[in-house]
């Protein structure tokens, strides 16, 4: 099983590290869609300093959820996932890599950019440690959670739009906790509990998520 | 079949539900349309005036039993889709899928009552308030199932694809309230509050579970001759 995940997350990257541009896109989008926000609003400091925690939030949120679509979609069309499927390896196991995969590559960069971010938001430098470690615990959730709509949405028509009506309802309580996590911090109340929180969330989403995803590959596929 | 015991899956079949079906569901109208008679007379004519709301409370009896509605129909739609799931019977998504869009008219009439409510008593028609946000997410929820469920030809993988989205909207359900009651604590949004009143008056109570039990049968009644039309699709 071990070696089965280690394969998985492997091949992943390394398509992954073949075609760079999709992984760049989601990471380009995030930083654009943060940078929109005060060219709409206005670039008052302390209004950017108090929208900076949801606003990054946000913009991580709907970054991850449009580089969903591209989870599973490439197995899907050129047959590898029947074979994962057929394969001896435990599906629950394989999903749980695709998905850590997925996150390494969509995820992951947001993690370290966000604080480049915050210094455009005039955010305190104390903060960027909070924001990046709220990022760092809650994007798994939303790749865990959104992997079970991937899978559920595989080879739908209009797939990418029903995707979001599906998964944002259910990444409100990553949302709240994460961006509540930073504006904690900045009112000098301390993080910590929505961190907790937040990190109780991902333990959860990790033990259950993977049999959601199996459940909705093999009802995808059968 | 056993011989000892009830003949628990006789009925989950759809051509035998299909008849059981027709009849309970012009019972159920019809006592439906008794009780929300009943039901508006007591709370319309029967109920005295609120002494600090006036008779802007008066749709307390529909807010109420709709809005109990929604987050029960919701439940019982996940219940339907997990039984599809473990015993693979047909009949279970049907329901699931029958109940969905009545559900997703609880929800709204909640929400719009709610804001009708809100203007005479808040003085504005939305507050970020926990039980309002979490309403709304409900919605988008069910809006969630029924588009899923639209999206999908096949209908043996839509009903089990959304009986997989209802399971996991129903774990997330008291995650959502919860967060979104602690991102209003957080928030210190609105200093105006759902006012619940102990001292409720007892007519006030029996109009409002009169209506209650109104607005069941209605859900039961128009649940099953949706599940009739989907059996009569499906055939």
């Amino acid at each position: 099983m071990l070696e089965a995940i280690g394969c998985i997350v492997r091949r992943d990257l390394l398509l992954a590290l073949r075609r760079r541009s999709d992984a760049a896109t989601a990471l380009l989008f995030f930083v654009i869609v943060a940078s929109l926000f005060p060219l709409g609003v206005g670039a008052e400091p302390n209004l950017l300093r108090s929208i900076a925690p949801g606003v990054i939030w946000v913009a991580a949120l709907l970054s991850s959820m449009l580089s969903l679509a591209r989870l599973f979609a490439a197995d899907h069309a050129d047959g590898t996932l029947e074979q994962i499927l057929l394969g001896a390896a435990p599906l629950g196991a394989v999903a749980a890599a695709k998905t850590f995969a997925h996150w390494l590559i969509s995820g992951f960069p947001m993690v370290l950019i966000a604080p480049l971010l915050a210094l455009q938001y005039d955010l305190a430098p104390s903060l960027y440690g909070v924001l990046a470690l709220s990022l760092l615990l809650g994007t798994p959730v939303l790749s865990l959670i959104g992997a079970i709509g991937a899978a559920l949405t595989l080879g739908l028509r209009g797939g990418g739009v029903l995707l979001s009506l599906l998964v944002l309802p259910l990444y409100v309580p990553v949302l709240i906790m994460g961006a509540g996590s930073v504006e904690m911090a900045s009112a000098g109340l301390g993080g910590q509990g929505l961190l907790l929180l937040l990190g109780a969330l991902l333990v959860a989403a990790a033990a259950l998520a993977p049999w959601g995803i199996a459940a909705a590959l093999r009802i995808s596929t059968e | 079949m056993s011989a000892q015991g009830i003949k628990w899956f006789w009925f989950a079949s759809p051509q035998t539900f299909f008849p059981l079906a027709g009849a309970l569901a012009r019972w159920c109208a019809g006592a439906a349309a008794v009780l929300t008679l009943l039901g508006l007379y007591i709370g319309l004519f029967v109920a005295p005036t609120d002494a600090t709301q006036g008779e802007a409370y008066r749709i307390i009896f529909i807010h109420v039993p709709a809005a109990w509605m929604s987050m029960l129909i919701y439940v019982v739609m996940a219940f339907w889709a997990a039984i599809g799931l473990a015993f693979n019977t047909r009949l279970s998504g049907m329901m699931a899928r029958a109940l969905a869009p009545t559900g997703a008219l609880f929800t709204f009439i909640a929400l719009w009552t709610g804001s009708l409510w809100g203007k005479p008593t808040w003085g504005t028609y939305w507050v970020w308030d926990a039980r309002l946000t979490s309403e709304l997410i409900l919605l988008f929820l069910y809006f969630g199932f029924m588009a899923l469920q639209a999206a999908i030809e096949d209908p043996r993988r839509a009903d089990r694809a959304g009986a997989l989205l209802a399971i996991v909207g129903v774990v997330n359900i008291p995650i959502i309230y919860y967060s979104v009651k602690w991102w209003n604590t957080l928030h210190q949004g609105s200093s105006v509050s759902l006012k619940s009143a102990p001292t409720m008056a007892a007519t006030m109570f029996t109009g409002m579970i009169v209506m209650a039990a109104a607005f069941w049968l209605y859900s039961i009644a128009v649940a099953l001759v949706r599940v009739r039309c989907i059996i009569r699709e499906q055939k």
